[in-house]
């Protein structure tokens, strides 16, 4: 418990938080890399997930990346891409993208399926067009389910991001590797408080959001 | 096999209800203050519209369903002083679509209550494979898991199960409502017969006049809240409702069972509302 | 090819020990939440007390988990414990959900059958509604067993050796070889165990496999 009021004593200095490899930019970068790499996933993976769900074409091949993408270890994924494109930003942010889009991918195209049938056929019945039917009905209904696995995908992201600094990139992980490479296990612990921190405040974000965009007359 | 009771009638009551009544914390009240006996050996048919509190009543006998005031007996016993898992293994209990357990195969299924009573597999599993016969299910189908069966065999193991420990009580609750209409028919035919060769106490529940004429020795006409509106043979009923209520139940008031002589020839022929011909009349006391 | 071939003995070691890290999370994540599932199918407000303790646990990162564990368990950050009861942790926040709805997915009819044939409640509860919940818990027990297999690794940037220590090393030495060599066992090692898990699911609960094809409704009706 020591060690635990000493990490709470660092985060408290406000001396810690600034400067160029200060707690502040950290985070910052930490925060920073999360949204870039998810905001790349959904804008490869949402169109390509409400095609899937829409069209129902491709359902098993999206399945199976989603399944094969839990077996994958993320710290393999990105000392391999780190050691293919070097020191940097590149490799971590492409594995950190890569990791975030079968979640994204899932939550596009389980979002259309989640659309009551009935409803979408009305829709057709009544004489919208393909597109219509899409950007009307089943996109609006099925935000819910997409923001939940965009809320997923931040998730993931948020918690390998902290390998980042294995590999030489900023964020939280530089903290916690420095920590470890000098034996300050202070330092470590601030930086998992504060990684525990952000993955909780994206989940309380990613939650209101979801409600907010529930339609009124599915809430409850 | 138990083979006691061939004489219905008399006067000698195995289930008694005494002034049960059976209300919700919500306020409902399914069962208001019902009385009835069921007579040793013979078959007691409670029939009534879903929500009329029959089920309720069935679920009273096995304490499935605690009565908020009154009794039931079993035999002169208040089932309230009874272990009620005792109590249920020496009660057959027959629900509709079976209730069978999917994960265990028919044989076991039907060897259920013995297998927990703690005889031998072996014994358990002779026992089943005779019910088996019993009820007219090949022996073939024993190893097979409730799911590959149709609906109708899934009842006969229902009620092969539910005479596997020989009780001398019977709880039905609609166990023919899910089956289709044609072998709906040859399960009520295949009951009868059955009953006639057991004749075990059977408390039938149904919302199915036709199979309570059929099945019932006595048929107690249910309104909501399990108020008795007539109790009687088949024949009394059809012969005197005693309200609307009774006559609009049983299909008297819009004359679906009234049946017209026609006398032409040598037989007096029976047409129904419609005037269609259903059959002809017979010589009296020539019935059954 | 001619680093793993080298280097046989270390993979092979390193596998070992990934595996000892693996299993028993796996396990002790089934083994808990029945106990723990039970509890939450009888109490509503340990239900939701629970069931959002468990979403919470999730959505910690592995890697702060096992910096913070040596401050509750009194282990060195080295220490192998601190991966098993950190997946441990994860497995049964994944694994209570499951089990919850998979209790509640048993057919209530069936339930209420085996109760009016007079099964006490305990044995009701292990011989009717668990094995009915089975193939439900099989889903997500197979879904705990890939994610453990593939969290283990993130422990070697601790230095608790695994799998993951052929990233580690290989990143440091510069060996794609290492790396790739590690990415395949890893995800191979993920799908030994989950078809395990499948086909051992599929022997103990063999009324849940598809029915043959014309076995429905021959004979008397």
């Amino acid at each position: 418990m020591i060690q635990l009021r000493a990490a709470l004593d660092w985060l408290a200095d406000g001396q810690n938080w600034t400067g160029a490899h200060g707690a502040g930019v950290l985070v910052w970068q930490h925060l920073w890399y999360s949204l870039l790499a998810v905001a790349i996933a959904a804008a490869v993976a949402i169109p390509v997930g409400w095609w899937v769900g829409h069209t129902r074409r491709g359902r098993g091949l999206a399945v199976g990346v989603t399944g094969a993408a839990r077996a994958l270890p993320t710290l393999g994924l990105v000392t391999l891409l780190g050691l293919m494109l070097g020191v940097g930003l590149q490799a971590p942010i492409l594995a950190l993208v890569v990791l975030a889009i079968p979640s994204v991918l899932a939550g596009a195209y389980s979002s259309l399926e989640a659309v009551d049938p009935q409803v979408v056929d009305g829709a057709r019945a009544s004489g919208m067009s393909e597109l219509q039917v899409l950007s009307k009905v089943e996109v609006p209904l099925g935000m819910p389910v997409l923001v939940g696995g965009l809320r997923s995908a931040m998730l993931q992201v948020i918690a390998t991001a902290t390998l980042a600094a294995y590999v030489g990139g900023g964020g939280l992980g530089r903290l916690l590797f420095l920590g470890l490479k000098t034996q300050r296990y202070d330092l470590m612990l601030a930086a998992s408080l504060l990684v525990i921190a952000l993955a909780l405040a994206s989940e309380v974000v990613f939650t209101l959001l979801q409600q907010l965009l529930t339609p009124v007359s599915a809430r409850r | 096999m138990w083979q006691g009771g061939d004489t219905p009638g008399e006067d000698l009551a195995v289930i008694t209800f005494e002034h049960v009544a059976k209300s919700y914390p919500d306020g409902t009240r399914a069962v208001e203050d019902f009385s009835a006996e069921v007579p040793v050996g013979s078959t007691t048919v409670l029939v009534g519209s879903s929500g009329c509190g029959k089920t309720t009543l069935l679920r009273m006998v096995n304490r499935m369903v605690q009565p908020s005031s009154g009794r039931v007996l079993l035999d002169g016993r208040d089932v309230a002083s009874q272990d009620p898992v005792t109590l249920r293994r020496g009660i057959g209990y027959v629900m509709q679509s079976g209730g069978l357990l999917p994960h265990r195969r028919v044989l076991d299924n039907i060897a259920t209550v013995p297998l927990l009573e703690g005889v031998s597999k072996k014994d358990a599993h002779g026992r089943a494979l005779e019910l088996m016969d019993l009820v007219g299910l090949d022996r073939s189908m024993a190893r097979r898991y409730p799911h590959q069966l149709s609906g109708g065999q899934q009842q006969r193991v229902g009620v092969a199960r539910a005479l596997a420990a020989d009780p001398a009580v019977l709880l039905m609750d609609e166990p023919f409502a899910a089956v289709d209409p044609l072998v709906r028919r040859d399960l009520q035919q295949w009951l009868l017969g059955l009953q006639g060769e057991l004749g075990k106490t059977v408390l039938f529940i149904t919302h199915d006049i036709a199979e309570a004429l059929l099945l019932g020795d006595q048929i107690l006409i249910l309104a909501p809240g399990a108020q008795v509106a007539q109790r009687g043979t088949g024949e009394e009923i059809l012969a005197q409702p005693a309200n609307d209520f009774v006559r609009d139940f049983v299909g008297l008031a819009a004359g679906e069972r009234v049946l017209h002589p026609s006398g032409s020839g040598d037989r007096t022929v029976l047409l129904d509302a419609q005037g269609r011909a259903v059959g002809v009349l017979g010589e009296p006391g020539q019935h059954r | 090819m001619s680093w793993t071939l080298d280097n046989l003995d270390v993979i092979g070691q390193l596998l070992g020990r990934h595996l000892l890290l693996s299993l028993p999370p796996i396990v002790l994540s089934l083994l808990l939440a029945i106990p723990l599932a039970w509890v939450a199918t009888r109490v509503r407000v340990l239900r939701a007390m629970l069931v959002g303790g468990s979403a919470l646990l999730y959505a910690i990162p592995s890697l702060p988990l096992f910096v913070i564990l040596p401050l509750v368990l009194g282990t060195g950050i080295r220490s192998q414990w601190n991966i098993i009861v950190a997946l441990t942790l994860y497995g049964v926040a994944l694994m209570l959900p499951a089990t919850v709805d998979a209790l509640a997915q048993v057919n209530p009819r069936v339930l209420d059958a085996a109760q009016a044939m007079g099964y006490p409640s305990l044995s009701r509860f292990l011989a009717v509604e668990l094995p009915l919940a089975g193939p439900t818990m099989l889903a997500g027990l197979r879904v705990v067993a890939v994610s453990t297999v593939s969290l283990v690794t993130v422990g070697a940037v601790l230095g608790v050796p695994s799998l993951g220590s052929l990233f580690t090393d290989g990143f440091q030495r510069g060996i794609t070889e290492e790396i790739v060599v590690g990415l395949v066992l890893t995800m191979l090692l993920a799908l030994v165990l989950d078809l395990l898990i499948a086909h051992l699911g599929r022997l103990l609960l063999p009324w849940s496999r598809p029915l043959r094809r014309g076995a429905v409704g021959q004979g008397a009706p």
